[in-house]
């Protein structure tokens, strides 16, 4: 049960500013007034967050993870949530035994 | 629907989400384990912060003594975009009193949030929804990640078993699911590309910063020749 308060105060500055931003658009609810444009702008925010999120991985880590995550991606147009999971994660084991 | 069916509904969504962080969240504190920080240690920033891409970060910048500054400014950046997804589901949450609200936010992640607006297209987001979504999810995070801290050693190397890997595979079968054809083509290739440069030239959390603002330039661009939105928005 150790806790250094060095730590402690870490966390809570992490919780503090993560909170505010899970709350801050409230405040901007009813004053976005969007053009169709950055309607699909806006749209686009979760794949690009996702994406962007991940990219290091797929993309920087080696060519065995790019080849897995573009598995995943046409596994994606096919298998629901866990079955892609499982279809790169599967991927990731079998090249890396072959490499 | 009763609560009841939406608190099921909720539940059925949220479950392969929940059992794809398993491994995730081992991880996650096999990693901590790593840094020195204790079980319990781990366990309390998962339940106050609950981030699973900014707690990732902030194990990696983890130095004793703490680096305070640089840690608050890296778990700022990579939730930056909770901003604008609070700001998209707010005003589909139906029937949240001002507590629920201003509770129910505090644990929003990126899965819950994208099955939320994915529930959103179909059917009002009601509190029942919400919370059936939300409990499984932040206890299954605060168990593995705790978990994983007191058995991290023995776990061995979490590359043997790809575990870390169902990040990257999660993330991608979570997109797939805001496919809007070409624009989000054009979004996913200039995030992916911008967050992997960002990442090899400047280092994390700016990959995060840059891919995001990069995918979200390319839908506009790529969505300025879409025919019938010029005519809708004649001021562009």
């Amino acid at each position: 049960m150790s806790l250094d308060p060095i730590n402690l105060a870490a966390f809570l500055g992490m919780a503090l500013v993560t909170y505010l931003t899970r709350i801050a658009g409230l405040a901007l609810v009813g004053r976005l007034n969007l053009s169709a444009r950055a309607q699909a702008a806006f749209d686009a925010i979760p794949p690009s967050v996702l994406i962007a999120v991940i990219a290091p991985s797929a993309l920087a880590t080696g060519w065995l993870e790019t080849v897995a995550a573009l598995v995943c991606g046409l596994a994606a147009t096919r298998l629901p949530l866990l079955g892609v999971v499982a279809v790169g994660v599967a991927t990731v084991v079998a090249l890396r035994m072959v490499a | 629907m009763s609560w009841k069916d939406e608190a099921r509904a909720g539940l059925n969504d949220i479950w392969p989400a929940a059992l794809a962080a398993v491994p995730i969240g081992l991880l996650f504190g096999a990693l901590a384990a790593g840094k020195g920080l204790s079980p319990f240690e781990v366990f309390l920033m998962s339940v106050l912060v609950f981030a699973g891409g900014a707690q990732f970060a902030a194990v990696e910048l983890w130095t004793h003594p703490a680096p305070i500054l640089a840690l608050v400014f890296s778990t700022a950046l990579i939730n930056a975009r909770h901003i604008l997804m609070s700001a998209s589901i707010a005003p589909k949450l139906k029937g949240f009193s001002t507590a629920q609200l201003f509770g129910g936010l505090y644990y929003m992640a990126d899965e819950n949030w994208a099955l939320a607006e994915k529930r959103a297209r179909s059917h009002p987001v009601t509190p029942a929804y919400w919370f059936a979504m939300i409990v499984p999810f932040v206890l299954g995070w605060l168990t593995t990640s705790t978990t994983g801290a007191i058995i991290g050693a023995a776990l061995g190397d979490p590359k043997r078993y790809g575990a870390d890997f169902a990040f990257t595979a999660l993330f991608i079968a979570l997109t797939a699911a805001f496919w809007k054809g070409r624009v989000t083509a054009w979004t996913v290739a200039a995030a992916g590309i911008a967050s992997a440069l960002a990442y090899k030239l400047a280092g994390p959390p700016w990959h995060v910063l840059a891919g995001a603002l990069c995918g979200l330039a390319a839908a506009w661009i790529a969505a300025g020749d879409l025919p019938g939105k010029a005519i809708e928005s004649p001021a562009e």
